[in-house]
């Protein structure tokens, strides 16, 4: 049973140098989280992205709680490059560990499984490897010739953040094919979830939805926040608002637009209080 | 018929390019590439081929995948992809891409996304086109600066795909991976010979006359304007609207 909590309760649960995870933009970001993880303040984080990041951890850099970000790509897909992630690069104020996308995958496939490693194709010859001394390059034990192959250590978060449609009661929660968010739960300590809607039938009861479902069992906290991926989108239920994160790309490029992005939502939110 | 549009022969370019392919791949924000497989998928039907399948990231109609972002990458692990797009903010003569910055890694002067799936895709596809529509030498450079993915790879690393041509506003290429080096098999109209060299930081192979783009006949051409356009339109409104617009002005 997961218990069901209040956004500002659940961010109090991340604390500083914890290994954070997060969804790709399209597969359930919890945005609602993104202000109150800023208000608790709990920094030098390591955010790991499954597999890249967007508008989240680019306000969580910009807000200065991000000391390591691991990822295959920082984008705001049609809105353009993630400005505080730039900046803070070009600051030197923030350490990046590059990756490629099945890289990160398979780092949450090994953490699921329980094993120290998964192996992965590719990457030989890259100057992401070059750059990554926790990955190894071991050679295939079954293959009669030489044949390197890459040694990608498991992935495992502290805590994971993402935003779905439902939970029930019991706190297990439909993620439909978003099979991503499933990998996040499978290999974090702690999933931490905001949903639109909390139903009283059990997810598990109707073998449509139970297919789909994360059990309880890998789900340590729920909350309520509807319209809580905006403004990016939530599959089946909301498209992105491509207006407001070409507002947030717009503005964020200087430190001080950022901050008075952040202040300008906060009003919003106590004029909506 | 109106004329044939730039951004219409690097369609019917890609669409040709994927002949006898049996499932391509394309990357999120990129219509071009898009709108390419979906002529493809609708020529292989009028001419009753083998049925091409398209899984275009981003979209909702024209994405089969159930099993989150790590399908298509298990998939190309598989073999099961048999052609996919990469671009990059660098790409030199050996056809190494860099999609992550320029300048001294990691505190790069200018710092781009970053590598998504080409450090291992470029390895496990086996026909990757290349497609960049700005063609100057601050894109196609001696070296990159950084290797996102390599165009070749040395004796006993397993490699089922690469590099299988380039093509940008300019002209197309082909790539020789024993020699690793281009080699131009096209210039579009309105270029030449010499400006693409002028625009190229590397050096390419080439005929002593250069072939020019074929124009698409009218057939293709049809199907271009009105069923791959519709289908596009799903994913890519902007960009369909934006074709539109110009082939009635």
């Amino acid at each position: 049973m997961s218990t069901v909590l209040t956004l500002d309760a659940m961010a109090r649960r991340v604390k500083p140098g914890m290994k954070l995870a997060l969804p790709v933009d399209y597969a359930g970001v919890s945005m609602a989280m993104t202000r109150p993880l800023i208000a608790h303040g709990a920094g030098r984080l390591h955010v790991v992205c499954l597999p890249t990041g967007g508008m989240q951890p680019d306000m969580l850099i910009g807000a200065g709680l991000v000391e390591t970000i691991e990822t295959s790509a920082m984008t705001l897909g049609e809105a353009g490059g993630a400005p505080c992630f730039a900046r803070a690069i070009a600051a030197g104020s923030i350490r990046i560990v590059d990756s490629t996308c099945p890289a990160v995958h398979a780092g949450f496939l090994a953490a699921q499984k329980g094993v120290p490693f998964a192996t992965l194709r590719g990457l030989i010859g890259t100057d992401i490897l070059a750059h990554r001394p926790d990955w190894k390059v071991i050679d295939n034990p079954f293959s009669e010739t030489p044949d390197p192959i890459v040694a990608i250590p498991a992935i495992r978060p502290d805590v994971a953040i993402f935003h779905a449609p439902v939970a029930d009661r019991d706190g297990n929660v439909w993620i439909g094919r978003r099979r991503e968010l499933a990998s996040l739960a499978y290999a974090s300590e702690q999933t931490l979830v905001t949903v639109e809607r909390i139903v009283d039938e059990s997810l598990l009861s109707d073998e449509r939805t139970a297919a789909g479902v994360i059990p309880a069992l890998y789900v340590e906290a729920v909350a309520v926040a509807r319209e809580g991926a905006k403004p990016l989108g939530l599959w089946g239920e909301y498209g992105p608002d491509m207006m407001e994160v070409a507002r947030y790309a717009r503005e964020a490029r200087s430190e001080a637009g950022f901050r008075a992005f952040l202040d300008g939502a906060d009003h919003a939110l106590e004029a909506a209080r | 018929m109106s004329p044939v549009l730039p951004r219409e022969r690097l369609i019917v370019a890609i669409a040709n390019l994927l002949d006898g392919v049996r499932h391509v791949a394309v990357g999120a924000s990129s219509p071009i590439p898009a709108a390419g497989a979906m002529l493809r998928r609708a020529l292989a039907e009028a001419a009753d081929a083998p049925r091409v399948r398209i899984s275009i990231l981003g979209s909702v109609a024209h994405n089969f995948f159930t099993n989150g972002s790590a399908e298509l990458f298990d998939c190309a692990g598989q073999g099961r992809i048999d052609a996919f797009f990469l671009g990059g903010g660098q790409i030199d003569g050996e056809a190494n891409i860099n999609l992550v910055g320029i300048g001294d890694y990691p505190q790069t002067k200018v710092r781009w996304p970053g590598s998504f799936g080409s450090a291992y895709l470029y390895f496990v596809v086996p026909r990757v086109i290349l497609f960049r529509e700005e063609h100057s030498p601050r894109v196609f450079v001696e070296k990159v600066d950084f290797v996102s993915a390599p165009g070749t790879s040395p004796e006993g690393v397993h490699r089922t795909g690469g590099p299988h041509a380039l093509l940008t506003g300019m002209g197309q290429f082909s790539f020789d991976r024993e020699r690793r080096r281009f080699r131009l098999t096209s210039v579009h109209p309105g270029h030449t010979l010499e400006s693409i060299k002028a625009a190229t930081g590397f050096a390419f192979d080439h005929d002593p006359v250069a072939a020019m783009t074929a124009d698409p006949d009218a057939r293709v051409l049809a199907l271009l304007r009105g069923r791959v356009l519709d289908e596009l339109a799903e994913t890519y409104p902007e960009f369909a609207r934006g074709l539109s617009a110009e082939l009635a002005a």
